[in-house]
């Protein structure tokens, strides 16, 4: 049986196997892929992400419990785990310790989890991320979670990738600046404030609420007393919005409280992206920023091959001489390519 | 095909809690410039083997203390051949009488390392194996 039937099949140690190859960019790898591809658009992504030791890994351990224990509104899904960790800047080297936190998963043979190092890049996953997602698609997975690095502030390539994204707070982690400043907070679906047990819950959920309130005006009214008071934030309704307000859910991953409210908000997101029509639209982004990824190395590789090594290095040369700048070493070069 | 990374599962079997050796040696394997997946106290041979599926590692190094390994050592093997996996090269760091080390190399340990053991000693043996196991598929 070739590679691409093994994983069909549900043979895991291929599709082990066939990860590996993915994240070395072998070219077993990417012809596998492709084959795979349209095997693939069926799971539902979901992103964690968040500040290192605010427990992303305990939370997605117990999501995972969760969605395989109560499936709910939807048939008990076969759930795939992608925990990305740093790699060394210096060795290249890295521990992989998300696994960890995931020991209540041993055992299911319908969760698979594959630990990634990030290996030098600097978004909050790794480069081969979204293909190893894809290959854990067509492999039948249908709920995937995908936890990034431990994330500070830009760390937001996550957002492009899954359907749906949890930013992971936890008292005590900065003030109200904080919270206004652009970047993970603004890609978050749903906000999650987990170790809610500890001090300074009210405070961190405050500094939340509020930055949530910033950015979606919410209708006023005047009450007596003449004193302005906002209305509640729709998405703590229970029925499923025509706007998206991203909600603020307590949790303390470690006693599994707050793990179902977690859930149903998530299910919610789910609902919202398909009856906005969202889903449709992130998915066509992001199959268009893959294309133009591909589409740029492409080019590149097929222009180097289209001029001689000489006039390369020529025009280089005039750069490193600060004869010519690199932009107008690139017009060069495009001219020169069609005379 | 060598530049491809060595990933590595470190795990402690059984009921032991003394993990600053397998620490050590997770952080050294690292500044090899190796993958190092580690998986924390109180693993059953069955967790360790399913990670060791999952994760398509080359080593797996298992840190003993209790005593036990002569029982959890051979399961360990005996589920990594059960998974087609038995490419995986196995290595044992802890506290293992000297009289058991050569047992536990016929069964297919790559290698013993008790207190004391320099770390290069460790990179120098996995990357050589890794080597020549790379080579043969």
């Amino acid at each position: 049986m070739n590679l691409v039937a093994e994983i069909l099949s549900g043979n895991r140690l291929a599709l082990a196997r066939l990860l590996t190859k993915i994240e070395n960019d072998s070219p077993e790898g990417v012809s596998t892929l492709d084959a795979l591809f349209p095997y693939t658009g069926k799971a539902y992504l979901i992103g964690v992400t968040g500040a290192p030791g605010t427990g992303k890994s305990s939370l997605v351990n117990q999501l995972a419990l969760h969605f395989r224990k109560t499936p709910g509104k939807e048939a008990s899904p076969r759930v795939a785990v992608v925990a990305v960790d740093p790699s060394s800047p210096f060795s290249g080297g890295a521990i992989l310790g998300d696994r960890i936190r995931m020991r209540d998963l041993s055992g299911d043979p319908d969760v698979f989890i594959r630990s990634m190092a990030s290996r030098g890049v600097l978004g909050g996953i790794a480069q081969a991320t979204a293909s190893v997602v894809q290959a854990l698609d067509a492999a039948g997975y249908g709920l995937i979670l995908i936890e990034t690095v431990g994330a500070g502030q830009a760390e937001v390539d996550i957002a492009r990738l899954a359907h749906t994204t949890l930013v992971v707070e936890a008292p005590g982690m900065g003030d109200d600046i904080q919270a206004i400043k652009a970047g993970i907070l603004e890609i978050a679906d749903i906000l999650v404030i987990n170790k809610a047990d500890r001090p300074g819950i009210e405070n961190t959920e405050t500094a939340l609420r509020n930055m949530l309130q910033l950015g979606h005006p919410l209708p006023r009214d005047l009450r007596h007393h003449g004193k302005w008071v906002d209305q509640p934030v729709e998405a703590d309704k229970a029925e499923i919005p025509n706007v998206w307000l991203p909600p603020i859910v307590r949790t303390v991953a470690t006693e599994g409280k707050g793990i179902p409210e977690l859930a149903e908000k998530i299910y919610m997101h789910k609902q919202y992206l398909h009856t906005s029509g969202e889903w449709e639209t992130r998915e066509q982004t992001r199959l268009e920023t893959e294309l133009i990824n591909h589409l740029k190395s492409g080019l590149l590789s097929h222009w180097r091959n289209s001029i001689t090594d000489q006039l390369y290095q020529d025009v280089l040369e005039k750069v490193y001489d600060r004869k010519l700048s690199p932009r107008q070493a690139v017009t060069l070069f495009l001219e020169s390519e069609y005379d | 095909m060598d530049d491809n990374k060595i990933r590595v599962l470190i795990a402690k079997p059984g009921l032991d809690g003394h993990d600053r050796g397998a620490k050590v040696v997770a952080r050294a394997l690292r500044d090899a410039g190796m993958e190092v997946i580690y998986t924390g106290l109180r693993q059953t041979p069955e967790m360790i083997a399913e990670a060791a599926l999952q994760e398509d590692v080359d080593v797996i190094g298992l840190s003993i203390l209790s005593g036990a390994h002569m029982a959890l050592v051979p399961r360990v093997l005996e589920l990594l051949r059960g998974n087609k996996q038995e490419h995986v090269q196995v290595f044992i760091g802890g506290i293992i009488p000297d009289e058991d080390i050569p047992r536990l190399l016929e069964m297919g340990v790559s290698g013993v390392y008790g207190p004391g053991t320099l770390t290069d000693d460790i990179i120098r043996d996995i990357r050589e194996n890794t080597r020549r196991q790379r080579e043969q598929t």
